[in-house]
């Protein structure tokens, strides 16, 4: 009774693990890079979070992040990086939804759907 | 101080904390916000966006690991993201209503819990009851590695445990947290889930509870790259290494061991945020 889904559950599993590995990889590698350039260029100013100003527009959005990183700022690379994070999980779960397919397990294939459709209601909701 | 050293003394603070959180499986983001606000001095919603990120990280980068140890659980994990995730978007928008206080003190106040729950000492094995006809149903009954060879194990009393797993999102969104030792709550104590594959499984469940609130955080402002970097990349590398020992630890003494720490964290929260340093 456990054995037969055990075995496909492990496989998938382990290409699940590998893809979240992956994400992680390249966005510390981004966040690296980033952070590398910041220390360069800002190293010896001061460091002050005691007081919340929130990050401006353009490190809060798809849109502003993507043209900072892309202008070369360290700031906006880590912030690329960062959002490449956040996005590991949902394909993540997207992966779970095409795997659950796979092994015809329709009830796992709705609830992955409905997991990742919360998830781009979050990150697609607050883009805007 | 400036910036270079900031970076290195929050890498090294944050690599502990990623250490021991993926050791218990109760997270880095339960000891990292308070080490950031009472040692750091960063705001509360800085560390909150920061803690988040980093929750992110240690649990997709600590998952490749778990997962080759076999105890993790896909199923179980999937299903109840259902209710994390939502809880997750419900304290999102609840952290941007309260005040930094009020949240500094429901901080200090889990901090205490999940210090005395993983202190509290439960038997490993899994036990021979029949399961939950619902989890028999949803296929979340599983087998995991010890060392007298595979074991299986019966999941009860899902409602329950879904129920509480909405609080832990909820608490997860409010507070920038993996909150892990909520859903290792939900799953060892109230499912009856051996504790090894309970908290590999929250380890895995963490990183999309977080990514539910995260988008959130972002379009806030919440989340500084110049403070992320350094929590972030800490907190991986921590975790990474924690992963590696957990298959060779007694769980026992650790939950002891992280349960004082965190009890104290939480006591230290707590003042902080009536007196109006948090």
């Amino acid at each position: 009774m456990f054995k037969r889904s055990d075995w496909s559950d492990q496989n998938v599993e382990v290409i699940i693990a590998n893809l979240l590995r992956v994400g992680v990889i390249v966005s510390a590698a981004m966040v690296v890079i980033g952070g590398l350039m910041f220390l360069a260029l800002h190293g010896f100013g001061a460091a002050n979070y005691r007081v919340f100003k929130g990050e401006p527009s353009d490190l809060r959005q798809f849109h502003g992040i993507a043209r900072a990183a892309l202008a070369l700022h360290g700031r906006g690379i880590i912030q690329l990086g960062l959002l490449f994070l956040i996005a590991t999980p949902v394909a993540r779960v997207a992966f779970a939804a095409f795997a659950f397919s796979i092994e015809r397990d329709w009830l796992y294939v709705g609830i992955s759907i409905f997991v990742l459709l919360v998830l781009l209601y979050s990150l697609l909701g607050s883009a805007i | 101080m400036n910036n270079l050293e900031f970076t290195l003394l929050v890498g090294l603070g944050s690599f502990t904390a990623g250490f021991l959180g993926a050791l218990t499986g109760l997270g880095g983001g339960v000891v990292l916000v308070p080490l950031l606000t009472l040692i750091f001095k960063v705001d509360i919603r800085y560390a909150v966006g920061a803690s988040l990120v980093s929750v992110i990280a240690t649990s997709s980068g600590a998952a490749a690991a778990y997962l080759r140890e076999g105890f993790s659980n896909i199923r179980i994990g999937m299903f109840l993201e259902i209710a994390t995730t939502l809880g997750a978007l419900f304290g999102a928008f609840l952290a941007a209503i309260v005040s930094t206080k009020a949240i500094g003190i429901v901080f200090g106040v889990v901090l205490l819990y999940s210090g005395l729950l993983s202190s509290r000492t439960t038997s490993d094995s899994a036990d021979d009851k029949p399961a939950d006809p619902l989890a028999t149903r949803l296929g979340m009954n599983g087998v995991y590695p010890s060392l007298a060879g595979p074991k299986q194990y019966n999941v009860h009393r899902v409602p329950t445990g879904f129920s509480l797993m909405f609080g832990a999102g909820a608490l997860s969104g409010l507070l920038g947290i993996g909150s892990g030792a909520v859903k290792v709550l939900a799953m060892d104590h109230a499912m009856g889930i051996p504790f090894k594959v309970s908290t590999t499984t929250s380890n895995f469940m963490i990183g999309v509870t977080a990514a539910a609130s995260a988008g959130v955080y972002l379009s806030r402002g919440y989340i500084d790259p110049g403070l992320s970097m350094p929590v972030m990349l800490g907190v991986l590398a921590g975790s990474l290494t924690g992963a590696r020992v957990l298959a060779r630890t007694k769980t026992k003494q650790l939950r002891w061991i992280f349960g004082a720490v965190i009890v104290a964290l939480g006591a230290e929260m707590i003042y902080g945020a009536i007196t109006g340093k948090v």
